[in-house]
């Protein structure tokens, strides 16, 4: 072999190699498969292991095809169950006429050439471009694109990864297509056009004669790549569109799917942190000879907020991290509560002017011309994320290198995170992604990257922190408590003329992206509510931005979350003051918005809107717009005259422009709408003297098999744009069951979660 | 020192007598297939089965396994093919697929005891916590799996 040469592409080759070597060893996210890459012989960077004649050719950064006639395709996005391990090779594979029997998926490395400015200016602007006043639209687009530019990030959010994916990976496909095809035609002497591909073989029809992927391979690499490759019509798929069943299924059925929290290195050592209690709060003191004694323990160590205790097992670590003498500064939030916050904001909306995310027509005109005024306020509480998997990173740490293992949604941002902690540079850090046991948002942040980090400077070993369930729920980025205070319109016909909506809440960007907040606006605060579907005559949509103690982060389907909430109980308030049907009502609100009247219908007609229900039952309906998609739900509870509340039956119809895996929109629309429920029932975090008060799931309460409903998912093909469906399942569900409660007990739901309210009637 | 036999295996382990049974499987075995969650025995992440009961692992003390049989995920069969395991890819269940070995096997030792349950009999028997949402397909494969091979032994 000889010496390696420079790097021609912008994944970094040897990085490149080195992840697949790991993921030879078991170590990384992926099918255990032996490493035939010989990813270059001519550069000499490759690794040719004894005994195995094929090579893997690369060709871009998601295709490599191997003389052994197989297809591996590198997967750049984070599986956190929501199925892109099997839903982008399929975009891949579908273009690339690959044979889906014998594909091979990995989980890419850290590498900006999975970078998607999309996502990023998406996830910021996606509210405003929808306004009918294009200007702030145009700011954050700029923003938010000179931001991905700038930090290149890797990140899975945003119900983003098909949407934002599906035309680069499925032209990646096509230009493989194509150099295969030209190889084979020039080693016919026939035209390209002459040949078709199917399930990983070029033909030429008209000689009968085939060559493998294999064969061609690497002719095919040296070919100069198409610029502008062929994409199928629609009308061709033979993938895309129809169930797969998933690629990772086996391997979660068998134990051996490997998460964050299972990862193994030799000489690893485990740790377990202790933070303080109060949001913001510092180490005063500690004494490590109180733990240093105990069994199997070898250190503890200084982190943010806290100290981590490093033993030979879990359990010794978190026992002596539990046992350890250790005193906070409390800080300035140790009297902060639920109620005292929730009186915060809603003082800050009473005084404070805000701003304004929206505006049409002449609001107070519209308010001193009305019939009827309707006034309400609503409210929601924190809530933690609460994945299966607790949160976890193993680190491995050189002078001059540093290595992670974690289940992340949010490659680049660890990089950042632990070269800062391990003092190396950004490219010095490996990244090697696991399954995710549950994202939602949380695993986008990265403080158990520093502890990890730190912990494995600190002992010269490699070290896995697991975090104890209740360390999980207290220390959490918790999806915002709101405030919002609706005033409504109503001509004497009862049609809705004035729409006045203020929101107080804490911002997340504020945190996550404070140049994004400019002159007090944060989009994920007002979206679902900064841009109504309906067409109202007069708006006014203002936020008031208002600092909490309590640290606040992405949360499946973010400002969606509460806003859909909000709005479409609100909207329901409206249908009952006017003695209209909330469906009808809806609907004539929607004129102009065919899709989603179409979704609205269908959700209505197949939940069989209008028919009797007994007495104690109601159906509820509510329909969302975020991240591409539309869903409209309609939910029927039975509530008993003592008032509990079993809800019985969801159904769901969604619009996500184009379906890629049936199975895997009915599965995502399925756990939204679950993930969503367990919140509007039972989700609060509660806090008092600075600190969360919940802490497992005794005292978190989260839905189980008895309480679930019947689930019915339907789709509509509303054509391009491509729509997510991770997140947009989530919002419609608790005005859909809120709206539900009126219907069977004529009492209104303002404040979630349901469960603190008496429904008896 | 504690003795026990796990997946076929007899095994000694030297461990704080107070150890959760979840983490020596675990860190101590290395079988990773059977999951942390919440360390009280409320979410069932951990479940295996204890001389064939569904028992939590992380609020089961190492001691209380001495001389029992256990059975965890990667123990249940040695090639996927247990009625349960096939049903779970049948109706494609998992998602993240963090909770479902201990699903699995909540579910293979309720079908031990009742074959053919009822869907009160999954309400009451499985209370396990899936935050992906999956309990509208585990309650279709557990229909499945009982139908497949009813009165079939773990």
């Amino acid at each position: 072999m000889g010496k390696p040469q420079p790097k021609s592409s912008t994944l970094g080759r040897r990085k490149f190699i080195v992840a697949t070597a790991v993921a030879g060893g078991g170590l990384m996210l992926g099918f255990r498969l032996p490493v035939v890459a010989q990813i270059d012989v001519e550069n000499g960077d490759g690794i040719k292991p004894s005994g195995s004649v094929f090579e893997d050719i690369e060709f871009n950064a998601w295709i490599r095809v191997s003389t052994d006639d197989s297809v591996t395709i590198l997967v750049s996005q984070s599986e956190m169950g929501q199925g892109v391990f099997t839903s982008l090779p399929m975009l891949v594979a579908e273009e690339l006429g690959a044979d889906w029997e014998i594909i091979k998926v990995e989980q890419a490395p850290a590498s900006r050439a999975y970078v998607n400015s999309l996502i990023e200016r998406e996830f910021l602007g996606a509210p405003i471009t929808e306004t009918p006043d294009g200007r702030l639209a145009s700011i954050w687009a700029a923003i938010a694109g000179s931001l991905a530019t700038r930090l290149g990030k890797q990140f899975t959010g945003g119900s983003a990864s098909i949407r934002f994916w599906a035309q680069p990976l499925r032209e990646a496909g096509a230009a493989v297509r194509e150099m295969l095809v030209a190889a084979a035609a020039t080693q016919w002497q026939v035209s390209p056009a002459e040949c078709e591909v199917d399930k990983g073989i070029v033909y030429h029809p008209s000689t009968d004669r085939s060559l493998g992927f294999g064969a061609v391979a690497r002719a095919a690499s040296k070919l100069a790549v198409p610029k502008h490759p062929v994409l199928k019509n629609p009308d061709e798929f033979t993938m895309l569109g129809k169930p797969v069943p998933r690629l990772d299924i086996p391997m979660k059925v068998d134990g051996s799917a490997e998460f964050g929290i299972d990862v193994m290195l030799s000489g690893m050592l485990y740790a377990a942190p202790r933070t303080s209690p109060v949001f913001g709060g510092e180490v005063k003191s500690y004494s490590s000879n109180s733990v240093m004694g105990l069994p199997g323990v070898t250190a503890v160590l200084p982190v943010p907020h806290g100290v981590v205790v490093v033993a030979d097992s879990t359990w010794r670590a978190q026992k002596a991290s539990q046992a350890l003498e250790i005193e906070f500064n409390n800080g300035e939030n140790s009297n902060a509560s639920s109620g005292s916050i929730l009186a915060n904001l809603l003082a800050a909306e009473t005084n404070e002017d805000g701003v304004v995310d929206h505006a049409n027509g002449d609001v107070e005109a519209a308010f001193a011309e009305s019939s009827q005024v309707i006034e309400a306020e609503y409210s929601v509480p924190y809530l933690a994320h609460a994945c299966m998997e607790p949160i976890n990173c193993t680190a491995s740490v050189s002078s001059m290198s540093c290595e992670v293992w974690i289940p992340t949604q949010a490659q680049h941002q660890v990089q950042i995170a632990a070269a800062e902690a391990a003092g190396v540079s950004e490219d010095d850090v490996t990244v090697n992604t696991t399954f995710l046991g549950g994202g939602f948002g949380r695993r986008g942040e990265t403080d158990m990257v520093t502890q990890a980090v730190l912990a494995s400077r600190a002992v010269g070993r490699p070290v896995k922190i697991t975090w104890s369930r209740e360390e999980d729920t207290r220390n959490d980025f918790y999806r915002p408590m709101a405030y919002g205070r609706l005033r409504a319109a109503l001509d004497s016909n009862g049609n809705v003329t004035g729409w006045r909506h203020r929101i107080a809440s804490p911002s997340i960007l504020k945190r996550r992206a404070s140049f994004a907040t400019f002159s007090g606006h944060d989009i994920t605060s007002v979206e679902g509510a900064a841009n109504l579907p309906y067409q109202i005559p007069n708006q006014l949509i203002e936020y008031v931005m208002t600092e909490t103690p309590v640290p606040v982060g992405f949360w499946r389907s973010v400002g969606s979350s509460q806003n859909a909430f909000i709005t479409e109980s609100f909207v329901d308030e409206l249908a009952h003051a006017a003695l209209q049907d909330p469906y009808t009502y809806r609907r004539e609100l929607l004129v102009g918005k065919p899709r989603f009247q179409k979704v609205l219908d269908l959700a209505a007609e197949k939940a069989g809107w209008g028919t009797d229900m007994p007495a104690g039952w109601g159906r509820g309906i509510a329909i969302h717009k975020c991240f591409g998609s539309i869903a409209a739900q309609v939910a029927e509870v039975q509530i008993s005259a003592t008032g509990d509340i079993r809800v019985r039956r969801v159904i769901c119809a969604i619009d996500c422009g184009q379906v890629i895996n049936p199975d895997t929109v009915i599965a995502q629309m399925e756990g939204g709408i679950i993930y969503g429920l367990t919140a509007a029932l039972f989700g609060e975090i509660n806090i008092e003297n600075g600190r969360a008060t919940n802490g497992n799931f005794d005292t978190y309460k989260m839905l189980r098999m008895a309480d679930c409903p019947v689930i019915e998912t339907y789709f509509l093909e509303g054509g391009l744009p491509l729509g997510g469906v991770g997140e947009p399942g989530t919002p419609p569900i608790a005005p859909a069951v809120t709206n539900a409660i009126y219907a069977a007990t004529g009492k209104r739901v303002r404040e979630l979660p349901i469960r603190n309210h008496d429904l008896s009637f | 020192m504690t003795t026990f036999t796990i997946n076929g295996q007899k095994v000694s382990v030297t461990v704080e007598d107070d150890t959760p049974l979840l983490w020596v499987i675990r860190d101590t075995l290395g079988l990773t297939g059977t999951k942390y969650g919440c360390g009280i025995a409320e979410c069932g992440a951990c479940t295996v089965h204890l001389d064939g009961a569904a028992v939590r692992s992380c609020a089961t003390p190492v001691s209380a396994a001495e001389g029992t049989d256990i059975t965890t995920i990667e123990g249940l069969s040695t090639d996927a093919s247990h009625p349960v395991q096939r049903a779970w890819v049948i109706e494609q269940v998992p998602q993240c697929g963090y909770c479902q070995s201990g699903m699995i096997m909540a579910v293979s030792a309720l079908l031990k005891d009742t074959p053919v349950p009822s869907d009160e009999d999954v309400d009451a028997s499985i209370t396990n916590i899936c935050r992906c949402g999956t309990y509208p397909r585990i309650r279709r494969a557990i229909h499945t799996a009982a139908q497949m091979s009813p009165g079939e032994d773990t």
